[in-house]
């Protein structure tokens, strides 16, 4: 499998580093032949345990030295309770809380009222619709006050991750050395699994909301730093003129020129932290955040499959309703208005909404059931939705299928080449991950590669490790022989790559819990299971970003083709394709990220990878191993990020785009 | 809702004095909240006990391994059900780091072993015999392990020892972990749908009794040592040769600092002592009456108050 894919991109690469790569495989495979031919000592084959090194013991050391000598623990507590007086206020307003200032729960009504009109004046009738009746479908469904458990929440934490993005973006546009330390520190927590957050978090920042938002904010904060400085560096020359003609002060161009300017980019960056908030909802459930997530886990727990399906429906609103919302804002040029202008006519939505939410607040105090849906008074279908879903397990079609799928894939497919992966010597497979870093992007780019893999191998988890790499691999090559089709027949038509997108936004948002609990129905706890939870997830990126790539192909350069008479396929073949693929990488190198991220989740099914291992430790007693285990996975996602954007961003530049 | 709550509150009353005595701090108890509904449910009882008792009281969801740590900095309270199989190891280890106070033992016993749905039985009828259910491993092949039979373990760090059990009783079985609860439930659930033979692992008190009737499979008794000392048990040679102790602590636990700051709520944590039917019916109440978990708990206080009046005073 890996030889196959460093076969393909070679002849790309220039010549001697191409030359290399080959010499390395030929090793690989030479290395391999005599593992099979039992001609090589065991210490070549793995690395003996006696060579480990303690690095579990080490980092506990240092992490009990940060966290008490040096005082951190009291910082971060320190810190934590002023998150927590903030928290409860924000659960005070949202759900009504008995603390500070005591005004609270908001009516859903008023909710409602004021997300519809928010909705009207950013995108019209339709995100009306939307805002209104996510809030109304929440409130009837009688999930009114987890989700607002949640919200409550995310209130507090996008801000946070919004800030903090916006200053540290700022300053690694403005200082070069913030850049530098910056980008490793980024993307090493983008690849952290998840799992090696939650006890640091537990530890710093108190079980229960505290922790639950600072890990959401710290999931959140990358893309936001990496649009900022984006979009402050996009700003043109001109406006930067103009603005010190006017002789601003440093402060003032950064407010009135800059920010301005970068304004598109820096609400994307917005966007992107409200994603991944809701990405969130469910994961910190494990670390005390409250809401939806833990009344989802819980759910699933006794096997309501309706409840919690349901519940991710409510997710997938929320996060649909938020993600339109803002893109529309990012869209939404600011109004002009004449001198003169009264009040209310500039802020005619403000005072609109003000209107309703007191309106409505009035009214719930007379008619109890605006204020609040009572108990049973709610439309929820839980029983009926777990007969639908079972019901459809158990056509026959539908378990022939799945079970001729479990024993093919399985035995013919998935375990041979999980073997085949573990046969293949440490010191091999590290040539063979060099070779494909080493052709597709380069020298420094294999070093990084054998780096990585070496430390991996020091770990002492190797064989756990190729395993998570064997789920991630097969996954992702599932997810393509699939995900790649669709994409490049939905990019044929904008009807069609509208639908599609929509339909990769649900799947990326609907928590990844909720379909756990079929793939174990359909599949068994088997390795197919596990692929197929990841396989949905990977999906997403792989179709999302080819849609993007093919319809963002220069239309000169179709026309171009059209008129030099090329048949359709030809026209994909040789002019889209080519130009779109290095946004394909993008999102192929995103397919990877996400497919790391969810094997470790996939432990929830049953692996025998790092993801078990991982969840072994969360007792706490074993917080060395736990970071151990979190950086092995780190570092094999870092290779690859490494070397496909580093290739993605060579083969843009040669093509000029 | 209120009106019971005004009424439960009035019925302790006549105790506040005594109450009054004891000089809690106002800040809230912590008690942490599980992903199974008999945990959520008696957590929700023993809350409501509480703040009866005058204390503040708060709710947090964890993880269930993970929650022993937040106890030993005292960032939640007490942890009501300890269970001797699945969480004895953290919390055991979290004793030794210092922290967390053992506060007793529920009446309830708790059993984790091998288990199976009714519906197996019809194909092995020799059940719950463990001898029986091995001369039945071909019912239970899957198509990853060939010939032999596939018992589903629980998540590793449950620490069950199905490997070894199997092993040194020289069973025809293959052993899978499952990861998770739920996981074990999905299985359950997909082999219901047609009377597929099954053996899992389960646990009692458990809401699955009620959804799924079923057996343990009985091994060889537990007798101590057998995980010690090989000679003890059927096979002379090996460890875990046979079942595991069919009754395991149900404990509670608490930060070692809950004393000195709410003397009279931890007198009542003292007391407090549930029985497997008490546990069995307010899972129930949550899972087949479909009760929210705070009510649930208000119907089982209203309905049980002999049981639970004598702890607060």
């Amino acid at each position: 499998m890996s030889v196959e894919t460093t076969t393909l991109p070679r002849q790309k690469a220039s010549l001697s580093n191409a030359q290399l790569a080959l010499c390395f495989v030929g090793a690989a495979a030479l290395m391999t032949m005599v593992q099979y031919l039992g001609g090589l000592p065991e210490w070549l084959h793995r690395l003996p345990e006696a060579l480990v090194p303690n690095f579990a013991g080490w980092l506990d050391t240092i992490f009990n030295f940060v966290k008490d000598d040096l005082g951190l623990l009291v910082l971060t507590r320190t810190l934590t309770e002023g998150l927590e007086w903030l928290l409860d206020a924000s659960g005070n307003i949202f759900f009504g809380k008995r603390r500070w200032p005591n005004i609270g729960p908001i009516p859903w009504t008023a909710m409602a009222a004021v997300a519809a009109i928010i909705g009207y004046y950013l995108g019209g009738w339709r995100l009306a619709l939307l805002g209104g009746g996510t809030m109304v479908w929440t409130a009837l469904i009688g999930q009114w006050e987890i989700a607002m458990q949640t919200m409550s929440v995310l209130a507090i934490a996008a801000p946070m991750a919004f800030v903090i993005g916006l200053s540290l973006g700022i300053a690694a546009w403005k200082y070069a050395w913030v850049d530098y330390v910056i980008k490793p520190v980024l993307s090493v927590l983008q690849t952290l699994p998840f799992f090696t957050y939650l006890l640091p978090a537990v530890i710093f920042f108190k079980v229960g909301p505290t922790a639950g938002a600072v890990a959401t904010t710290i999931y959140a904060i990358p893309p936001m730093i990496l649009m900022t400085t984006l979009g402050l560096k996009k700003v043109s020359p001109e406006v930067v003129e103009a603005g010190k003609m006017s002789g601003c002060t440093k402060f003032q161009m950064l407010r009135h020129v800059y920010l301005p300017s970068a304004r598109t980019e820096i609400l994307v960056g917005v966007n992107q932290v409200i994603m991944l908030c809701l990405a969130m909802v469910v994961l910190t459930a494990f670390i005390g955040m409250p809401g939806l997530g833990a009344k989802l886990l819980a759910m699933m727990g006794s096997f309501k499959l309706g409840r919690s399906f349901e519940i991710g429906v409510t997710i997938v609103l929320l996060a649909v309703m938020l993600d339109r919302m803002s893109k529309a804002w990012v869209v939404k040029q600011p109004e002009h208005f004449e001198r003169g202008t009264p009040f209310w006519k500039r802020h005619k939505m403000l005072v609109l909404g003000i209107v309703a939410f007191v309106g409505f607040t009035l009214m719930s105090l007379v008619v109890p059931i605006f204020a609040e849906i009572g108990r049973g008074q709610d439309f929820s279908q839980g029983k009926a939705l777990d007969d639908l879903i079972k019901g459809f397990l158990s056509i026959e079609w539908v378990k022939a299928t799945t079970g001729f799928l479990r024993a093919f894939l399985n035995v013919q497919v998935l375990i041979p080449f999980r073997n085949f992966m573990l046969s293949i010597p440490t010191p091999a497979f590290i040539l063979l991950v060099a070779a494909f870093a080493m052709a597709l992007a380069g020298r420094k780019q294999a070093t990084y590669a054998v780096v990585f893999f070496s430390l991996v191998a020091l770990s002492g988890w190797w064989d756990r490790a190729i395993i998570t790499l064997y789920s991630v691999i097969s996954a992702v090559t599932l997810a393509a022989l699939i995900g790649l089709p669709v994409g490049i027949i939905a990019a044929r038509s904008k009807k069609w790559s509208n639908r599609v997108l929509l339909i990769c936004d649900t799947a990326q948002t609907f928590p990844s819990f909720v379909y756990l609990i079929p793939a174990i129905m359909l599949f068994g706890i088997t390795d197919v299971a596990v692929i197929f939870s990841i396989l949905i997830f990977a999906m997403v990126p792989l179709t999302r970003y080819t849609i993007e790539g093919l319809r963002t192909v220069p239309e000169e350069m179709t026309e171009a083709a059209d008129m030099a008479g090329a048949t359709r396929f030809q026209k994909l073949w040789s002019v889209q394709l080519p130009l779109a693929l290095p946004t394909m990488a993008v999102g192929f190198n995103q397919a990877i990220m996400f497919a790391f991220f969810m094997v470790i989740i996939a432990a929830f099914i049953g692996t025998q990878d790092l993801g078990q291992e991982l969840q072994r430790t969360l007792a706490g007693t074993d917080l060395g191993k736990n970071f151990v285990l979190g950086i092995c996975v780190s570092l094999m996602a870092l290779t690859f990020d490494l070397t496909i954007m580093k290739w993605a961003g060579d083969k843009k530049s040669a093509l000029g785009l | 809702m209120k009106k019971m709550t005004t009424a439960l509150t009035a019925g302790v009353l006549s105790l506040a004095p005594l109450a009054a005595m004891a000089q809690d701090s106002s800040d809230p108890i912590v008690i942490p909240i599980h992903n199974w509904s008999s945990q959520i449910v008696m957590s929700n009882a023993v809350g409501q006990i509480l703040e009866m008792n005058g204390n503040a009281v708060e709710f947090v969801t964890t993880d269930s391994q993970a929650v022993y740590e937040s106890v030993r900095l005292g960032d939640v309270t007490l942890e009501l059900e300890v269970w001797e199989g699945a969480f004895g190891a953290s919390y055991r280890a979290a004793l030794e780091k210092g922290g967390i106070v053992d506060v007793g033992d529920h009446d309830a016993v708790t059993r984790e072993d091998w288990w199976y749905p009714m519906w197996t039985k019809d194909a092995c009828p020799g059940l719950p015999d463990w001898e029986a259910l091995n001369d039945c491993a071909a019912l239970f092949t899957t198509a990853e392990t060939g010939e032999k039979g596939r018992y589903l373990d629980g998540p590793v760090d449950w620490l069950k020892h199905g490997q070894e059990r199997v092993a040194a009783l020289d069973m025809d079985f293959v052993v899978v972990n499952a990861g998770s609860a739920a996981a074990l439930w999905a299985e359950i659930g997909a082999a219901e749908a047609d009377k597929r033979p099954i053996v899992v692992f389960n646990w009692t008190p458990n809401f699955a009794e009620a959804v799924w009737p079923g057996e343990f499979v009985e091994f060889p008794a537990w007798e101590a040592g057998c995980d010690t000392d090989p000679a003890v048990g059927p096979n002379p040679d090996a460890l875990f040769d046979c079942g595991n102790p069919a009754n395991g602590y149900l404990k509670k636990a608490a930060w070692e600092g809950m004393e000195e700051k709410w003397p009279s709520a931890y007198a009542v944590l003292e007391q407090v002592s549930f029985t497997n039917p008490q546990i069995a019916e307010m899972a129930r109440l949550v899972d087949v009456d479909d009760l929210e978990p705070d009510e649930a708990a208000e119907v089982w206080l209203e309905a049980n108050k002999d049981v639970w009046e004598s702890w607060v005073n």
